[in-house]
Parts: C-alpha cells; sequence; structure tokens
C-alpha cells in the first residue's frame, strides 16, 4: 500500500545557481551568478571579462588609423557606427572639412547597420522567448544588408568602412539601386514581424509587465538607445547632438512610457521604421563630389581633450582621447552602451523568475564584446 | 546655460575649485579630492545645474598621480561639464564613490578599481570586474609591466 508523504514543515533556502558563460540567452560569454528562493531571483551579479582584450591599453600603443580597426571588435553588429565615432572625434580635433557626400553616405551606412542590427536582435528576441521562426526571418532581412555591405565596403560583419578624412572607398555603383531594392523589400516584410510576433498572446504574457524601468531609474543608470528610450527618456544622440547628416534629416523619437519588456521591444520595431524613413530622405540626395580628404600618413592630434558620442543600435557610445599631441592617444576611454545597460539588470531582474530575466536580457540587447572592451 | 553662466554658480559654491576650458570643448572644473562627493552631489541636486546624468567615468594615469574624469549632462537643461579629481598618492590612491549618487557609478567605479587600482570609499562591491581576483597589477597604470607581453609596443 502507498503511503503519500506530506510536506509540512519545508524550508525556503536561497542557493546560487551559474546562468552562462554558454548560455544561449546570454549571447556571448556573460556568466550570471544568480541568487534565487524557489524561482524567484533575489540577485544578479554579472562576472565579466572572459573576452576582454584590453582595447584601451591597445590603443594607447596604435595610430589612430589602427584604432578605427579596433572599434568593430567591440559592438561587431553596430560595426560601421563605431568606426565613425572614432573618426568623427579625430577629424573633430584635426578640424577637417568633412564633404557632404561623405556625411550623407555615412548615415545611410548608419542606418542599414541599424536595420541589420535590429533584424538579428528581433530574430533572437524571439528564439530567447520560444518562437524559433522569427530568427529565420531576421536573418533573411538581415542577408540583404550583408550582400549590400559585402559589395561596398568589402565585408560582411566588420566594416572598417570609415577612415579619418571620409571613407576608405566611393560607393558601389550598384549601392542606390540595391538600398532602394532592400527599402521596398523591408516595407513589405515589416509588417510580417508585427503579425508573427508582436501581438501574440504568449509573447505578450511573456513580456508585458516584465524588467519595468523607471525613468528616474534609467538616467540614473546610464541607460541609453532603446532602453532609456522605452522608459520615457529622451536620449537619442541624433537629436540632442547630431552629427554627420542627422540634422538634415526628419525623424521621430520614439518613445514609450511603460518601461516594460514590450515597451523596449515596441521601440525598437519603430526604430526600423524610422531608420527606414531616414534613408528614404537621404538616397536620393547623395551630393557628388570627394569622398574623402587628404589627411597626413601619421596623424597626430594637438595636445587636449575630445570627446564624440554616437547613437550605435544599443545607444550612446562615447569617445573620450587625451591626447599630449604624439602620434597615440595618452588615454582613449570607450563608454560603451552594453557596460551602462548592463549594470541596471540586477535592478530590474530582482522579483521575477528566471524565465522573466531571459526575456528582459534579450530586449536589453547586450552584446558581450561591447561591455568587454 | 552657456559655459561662462555655469561656471559663475558652481564658483560660487566653493573657492577650491579651478575652472578651465582650454584643451577642451567643454567646462572643466578640477576639484580637490575631499571636496569631492559634496561638489558632485550638489552638481546633481541643485536645481540650477540639474546633472543627472553621469555619461562618462575614466580612469586617467596623469603620471605622477592617478584621477577620475566624470562627464556629467543634464537631461532637462542640456548642458555638459566635465569634474577632474586626482587622488592624493600614487601607491594608495582613495577617492569617495559617487555611486549613491549616479547609479551606473557602481560598475564604472568597479572598471576604475580593476585596471587603476583606486579604492572607493563607501562603494558597495569593490572588487575586480573584468580581471581574475589574483591579478597582481593594474594594467591600465603606465608603469605597469607586462610580463607575459601580451600587448607588444
Amino acid at each position: 500500500m502507498e503511503t503519500e508523504v506530506v510536506h509540512t514543515n519545508f524550508k525556503s533556502e536561497e542557493y546560487f545557481i551559474n546562468m552562462g558563460p554558454q548560455h544561449p540567452a546570454t549571447h556571448g560569454v556573460l556568466r550570471l551568478l544568480l541568487t534565487i528562493d524557489g524561482e524567484i531571483i533575489k540577485k544578479v551579479e554579472p562576472d565579466l571579462g572572459y573576452i576582454h582584450r584590453s582595447i584601451e591599453k591597445m590603443c594607447e600603443r596604435d595610430s589612430y588609423q589602427q584604432i578605427v580597426h579596433l572599434t568593430d571588435r567591440m559592438d561587431y553588429l553596430s560595426a560601421n557606427i563605431n568606426n565613425e565615432a572614432v573618426c568623427l572625434a579625430v577629424e573633430n580635433a584635426l578640424q577637417l572639412e568633412i564633404p557632404e557626400r561623405v556625411k550623407v553616405i555615412r548615415t545611410i551606412i548608419g542606418e542599414l547597420t541599424r536595420i541589420s542590427s535590429h533584424c538579428l536582435w528581433w530574430g533572437v528576441m524571439g528564439m530567447d522567448v520560444g518562437a524559433l521562426t522569427t530568427y529565420f526571418y531576421g536573418f533573411r532581412d538581415r542577408e540583404m544588408i550583408n550582400d549590400i555591405m559585402e559589395e561596398t565596403c568589402g565585408a560582411r560583419l566588420t566594416m572598417n568602412y570609415n577612415v579619418p578624412g571620409g571613407l576608405m572607398l566611393d560607393i558601389h555603383p550598384n549601392f542606390v539601386k540595391r538600398v532602394k531594392d532592400f527599402i521596398a523589400h523591408f516595407k513589405t516584410k515589416l509588417p510580417e514581424y508585427d503579425r508573427l510576433l508582436t501581438g501574440n498572446v504568449i509573447f505578450k504574457k511573456r513580456t508585458v509587465g516584465v524588467g519595468v524601468l523607471s525613468k528616474e531609474d534609467a538616467i540614473s543608470f546610464g541607460a541609453s538607445g532603446p532602453v532609456g528610450r522605452a522608459s520615457g527618456y529622451s536620449c537619442d544622440v541624433r537629436k540632442h547632438h547630431p552629427y554627420s547628416a542627422y540634422d538634415k534629416v526628419t525623424f521621430n523619437e520614439s518613445l514609450k512610457t511603460e518601461g516594460d519588456t514590450y515597451a523596449r521591444y515596441l521601440v525598437r520595431i519603430q526604430e526600423m521604421w524610422e531608420s527606414l524613413s531616414i534613408i528614404e530622405q537621404l538616397i536620393d540626395i547623395i551630393p557628388e563630389g570627394e569622398h574623402r580628404v587628404k589627411t597626413n600618413a601619421v596623424i597626430k592630434l594637438p595636445k587636449g581633450e575630445y570627446f564624440q558620442k554616437v547613437e550605435t543600435a544599443r545607444g550612446e557610445l562615447g569617445v573620450y582621447i587625451i591626447s599630449t599631441g604624439t602620434k597615440s592617444p595618452y588615454r582613449l576611454k570607450f563608454r560603451s552602451p552594453g557596460f551602462s545597460n548592463l549594470s541596471l539588470l540586477n535592478h530590474i531582474a530582482v522579483g521575477g523568475k528566471i524565465g522573466d530575466l531571459v526575456a528582459t536580457m534579450a530586449t536589453l540587447d547586450l552584446v558581450i564584446p561591447d561591455i568587454d572592451r | 546655460m552657456t559655459n561662462q553662466e555655469l561656471q559663475q554658480i558652481i564658483g560660487s559654491w566653493q573657492p577650491e575649485l579651478e575652472f578651465t576650458e582650454e584643451e577642451s570643448q567643454f567646462l572643466n572644473i578640477q576639484v580637490p579630492a575631499k571636496h569631492l562627493h559634496n561638489l558632485m552631489a550638489r552638481l546633481k541636486s541643485d536645481p540650477e545645474t540639474q546633472f543627472d546624468y553621469l555619461f562618462c567615468l575614466s580612469g586617467v594615469d596623469w603620471g605622477e598621480k592617478l584621477g577620475i574624469v566624470y562627464h556629467l549632462e543634464s537631461t532637462t537643461k542640456r548642458h555638459i561639464v566635465v569634474v577632474k579629481v586626482t587622488a592624493e598618492e600614487r601607491e594608495t590612491p582613495v577617492l569617495d564613490s559617487v555611486y549613491d549618487i549616479w547609479a551606473t557609478a557602481e560598475f564604472h567605479e568597479r572598471e576604475v578599481f580593476d585596471f587603476f587600482g583606486i579604492k572607493f570609499i563607501n562603494h558597495p562591491n569593490l572588487k575586480r570586474l573584468f580581471l581574475t581576483e589574483d591579478w597582481i597589477g593594474y594594467p591600465l597604470r603606465k608603469d605597469y609591466e607586462d610580463e607575459t607581453n601580451m600587448i607588444l609596443y
């Protein structure tokens, strides 16, 4: 005869669990030390440094042209925008007059990069919450951008297309046509994204009200990019400190006030529409002219301090250069968006379940090399 | 607010501050280490300045001394200021933590501790962030010698 054992005096007990460094939801080698009670998260402590390459130390040795190449090894999904940040800092320091053509092309390439990054994010976001189809949709559309990049820049991921003074090469003759083809294609596909995932009941149950970040906390934790904007914090560098050709285009900063995982999702979807609109405004008015101005083979910045911020797909990237007048910076600091966005993870994940943490991390859109610079 | 107005307002709080705009696009404030926390708290809370966004915190090895450079912005008034502080001693540098003013400083200060060895008073969790606990030395200091020669000059 079976006897039923009734446990009445179970004591709840906190314990540690490792998430990562080889966990698929961390998208890279990030290790999270979770303190949990049952399935409720009490504390999240990131353990970093698995792929730290000390790029800042290497920069103190390298010339400014070489530094540009290191930057797309940080946030590889925003490679072009990272390159642009260093180039702009160097150009501003040298007070170079950059041709309009370069500015417009940089803006178009930057927005293509943003769409491609968001496509990949959307794919893995769906996958993280259990919808595998999104992965293929996202990669299908991203492939078209990669092909455009391959034709014009010669590479698909780490393009190195920007150099101090302009662009490495002029755009490929097919560039304009292929970008227009992509816009036409993507305008029919982006609504598919919504039909597949945005209104999905299961998806909304996984994301609405999960990982809420208030506006005050967003500012205090230095959140930027879609993470900050989903909390109602207007932090778009393209609006507040326009660079390249962003002062010539009209676009809306996508803002939400809820601050939850679903709001961060919607902000990124909206940003893809805005990026399409920016490219459309510029693609027909690329001015004629030089694609590069001459710089010295050895670039020496005047003694002083320079700061340049740009809006990558993940948020605000800052480049802080201290120069003593030599061919390498005395100190170069990258203020990376992922690092600050990761620091608020503990704050918004505590009290939720492990499944919520996965969904929250997906919308923080962390790229680990950006954190482990 | 323009840099001159900022300088007037902030300069009236404490006499020990040094202002400069040379060799930089922003207004720079050099503050003695013992006044750092007071100044930072006031920069955030004062209704005239409202520097609520710490967007960059960098450790710098200035040669004889180690220091920190804080880049602050106001999200309401959109002005920017740079605060610089140097620690007294190079061997055992100590500074006040500003994590209670801006939460983002917690991680940034851990990074600085990791690479420059500056200790922060009142920091909640001061330990190495990227490197392992048993790492000897602080790699971003200028006098750091890399015995395994991983970064070749």
